[in-house]
């Protein structure tokens, strides 16, 4: 071995050591703790994530921050996609953020847990009474209340301007909604040529068929006097799978190609004329705006009513404080001050979203034609918990029994009575197992 | 032996099919960051933009800090790959030459270390670097890489030892040299090709993870590409599908690059030498 070759891998090895301890170095450089100098400092993980909600909650942050020097709070972003997941690990090893942002159908295991802050006697007066009882329901969870409800999302039919006025059919308002069986008639006479009247996107058949049920009277959950939850599966239950099915099936006034679609999935087809009409949430209509060609005309109509009239099920998103967080009443200070009514209205518009609080529906900017706002304004007093949300073991009903037996029943391959068969027998074996 | 034109035509339409299908993501993706929001919502979508725009680059960047994010997951899976490499090679060159009991248990806890879902270690993993203070740190996202990709890389670099002939090491120690020079003079050499593998291997596990770093790391300044990424999508799964489609192909990036600069020196070293007899 030669002098030069054993020099150079010499050099070698002390390149590649240098290179590690380098790149370590760096490594742990930059994970250096921040400090607060000793003042209250509130971690808030907020989910917020279309460009003007991140605006509008870090702009709230920093007016808080500037109000507030003794009670400082730092913005962290979360993620819709994983928070169950994150916060679930988070809070089993102490490390949760002070505020958490999430949703109500996501509570009850946070709750039942534990891991968050029963808020009953920290809220401010301003608060319980400027949100709806109803909307209280969906964060209440045994004697406690464990967050608060800011924003929600009723399910409207976004529609073809266009289409609509050239079929002649009647416009349905909120005060005059079309029937569950007015709707079917529409949908038939705006089919033909290829075209559907209606495209159903239900790739969560489950939630979607729920609340939207509650329109048609339906509840599906029945609480005995023993407090134990069981399914029956009534005729409020059946409208709406009844006539999704007959639209796919009978009058082929609705693609069977979306039944497994997303929301999104399902614009192109709206945009291009495919469909007249697409059930989605609320603030589907940002996408809209942003990716509609140029000249589309669209509308927000709601959605049919039944014996339940305009009612259904919503999951609002919550703000809830850690069982953990050494400073509960700092850090309801600051979700009072979030949800000041101006504030809720700047955190709907940044979302799309209807707030929960009455002044800041009352808000003019709330209530303007376009856009669909005033609709959606319009719908919020009929909004209520989504039905499942308290009912211990429903994710599992939900994913072994309600997904697969509704995607069954809306493809055609099972009958309305081997739908109801699934739903309450297997579905109550399930429930009881949570409930003994 | 020669190969009939009509196989060497079929083996060229599997091969052509196989690369078409390995393509078929990184191109739609390509094609999707490159396209407006209104074509995005084309109802026939086209593979090559009609109106190619770099908005869904700006958005992205404007947007999520990509740049200290893209930083972030380059420390943490150099830092990675160099300590898995480091602990591996040594350790793997005793498993191979080694024929004890210890080495049997060593390989057999590689085996059944696989088999652990992270799921169940997730909890109490972040309860010993809570510990440990290393919550919320990258060291300890590279600590945690280097013993997840551990086991893989020492079953990876195990064959490679295995594969240099014992008759070489044996040379070596008649010339003189202990076991350390010879490690270090003879086999390590021999193994770059492996460990240049390994180091890939690392690199890419720790680049592409998302779920510890997702819960360990909690300080905006230090989270990762992946966990930056899911910024994009909203509740029930709602996308920002342009500027997603435009981080997630920067994104890929790198681990090209790393991929496209090791893999020439993994085949060329493994051919080195092949027709030598």
């Amino acid at each position: 071995m030669t002098r030069m070759t054993r020099n150079s891998r010499t050099t070698r090895a002390r390149f590649l050591a240098g290179v590690l301890a380098l790149t370590l170095l760096l490594a742990g450089c930059s994970s250096e703790p921040t400090r607060d100098g000793g003042r209250v400092t509130l971690r808030f993980q907020s989910l917020a994530w279309q460009q003007e909600s991140v605006e509008a909650t870090k702009e709230l942050v920093d007016e808080w921050n500037a109000l507030h020097p003794e009670i400082q709070v730092e913005y962290v972003q979360g993620s819709w996609d994983s928070v169950h997941d994150q916060l679930l690990t988070s809070f089993e090893g102490g490390e949760a953020p002070d505020i958490v942002h999430d949703a109500s159908d996501d509570l009850a295991d946070f709750a039942y847990g534990g891991h968050l802050a029963d808020l009953t006697d920290l809220l401010p007066e301003r608060l319980t009474s400027d949100i709806p009882a109803l909307s209280w329901e969906s964060v209440t969870f045994g004697d406690g209340v464990y967050g608060v409800p800011f924003l929600q999302e009723p399910r409207v039919l976004i529609a073809d301007a266009v289409r609509l006025k050239e079929s002649g059919v009647r416009i349905p308002t909120p005060e005059h909604p079309w029937s569950w069986a007015e709707f079917r008639q529409v949908a038939k006479e705006l089919s033909g040529d290829g075209r559907y009247g209606v495209a159903w996107p239900l790739k969560e058949p489950v939630s979607a068929t729920l609340n939207l049920s509650l329109s048609a009277g339906g509840r599906l959950f029945h609480r005995g006097d023993d407090g134990k939850v069981t399914v029956r599966f009534e005729d409020g239950d059946e409208v709406v799978p009844r006539t999704i099915s007959e639209q796919v099936s009978a009058d082929h006034s609705a693609s069977p190609t979306t039944l497994g679609s997303g929301g999104s999935d399902t614009l192109p087809g709206l945009f291009a004329g495919k469909y007249a009409m697409v059930p989605l949430g609320f603030s589907y209509r940002q996408q809209i705006v942003q990716q509609a060609p140029k000249g589309f005309r669209w509308q927000v109509l709601p959605a049919p009513a039944g014996a339940g009239g305009l009612a259904q099920g919503v999951s609002p998103q919550t703000l809830s404080v850690a069982e953990d967080c050494p400073h509960k009443e700092e850090a309801v200070a600051f979700l009072d001050f979030l949800l000041q009514p101006r504030n809720m209205v700047r955190l709907a518009l940044g979302d799309w979203m209807l707030p929960t609080g009455r002044q800041a529906l009352a808000d003019p900017a709330l209530r303007t034609p376009e856009h669909g706002w005033a609709t959606g304004t319009a719908l919020a007093a009929h909004l209520r918990p989504a039905p499942a949300q308290s009912v211990r073991g429903y994710p599992e009903w939900k994913d072994k029994v309600a997904t697969p037996a509704l995607q069954e029943y809306y493809s055609g391959a099972i009958g309305l009575g081997e739908l109801r068969k699934r739903l309450e027998k297997d579905g109550n074996l399930v429930l009881a197992r949570y409930q003994r | 032996m020669r190969t009939r034109p009509a196989a060497r035509a079929g083996q060229y339409t599997a091969l052509l099919a196989y690369l078409v299908f390995l393509a078929f993501p990184f191109v739609w993706l390509a094609s999707t960051a490159f396209k407006p929001a209104t074509e995005l919502a084309g109802l026939h979508p086209t593979w090559i933009p009609q109106d190619p725009t770099l908005a869904n680059f700006r958005q992205a960047f404007d947007e999520q800090p990509l740049l200290r994010a893209a930083l972030n997951s380059l420390l943490t899976a150099s830092a990675s790959a160099l300590v898995a490499v480091a602990v591996a090679t040594p350790t793997a060159y005793v498993m191979a030459r080694r024929r004890g009991a210890l080495a049997r248990a060593a390989t057999g806890w590689v085996v059944v270390s696989q088999a652990f879902p992270f799921v169940l270690l997730i909890i109490p993993l972040f309860l010993v670097l809570k510990n440990l203070r290393l919550i919320d740190s990258l060291p300890g996202l590279v600590l945690v890489y280097v013993v997840w990709s551990l086991p893989f890389a020492l079953w990876m670099l195990t064959g490679y030892v295995r594969a240099v002939p014992a008759e070489l090491e044996e040379a070596a120690a008649v010339d003189g040299a202990g076991r350390l020079r010879t490690l270090v003079s003879v086999t390590v050499p021999l193994l770059a090709p492996g460990i240049a593998a390994t180091a890939l291997f690392a690199f890419v596990t720790a680049w592409n993870e998302f779920f510890f770093a997702l819960v360990l790391l909690k300080t905006p300044e230090h989270q990762t590409l992946p966990v930056l990424l899911t910024r994009f999508i909203g509740a029930e799964g709602v996308a920002d599908l342009g500027p997603l489609a435009a981080a997630a192909f920067l994104a890929t990036l790198p681990s090209l690059l790393v991929f496209a600069l090791i893999q020439r020196r993994i085949t060329g070293s493994l051919l080195a030498g092949a027709v030598k007899g």
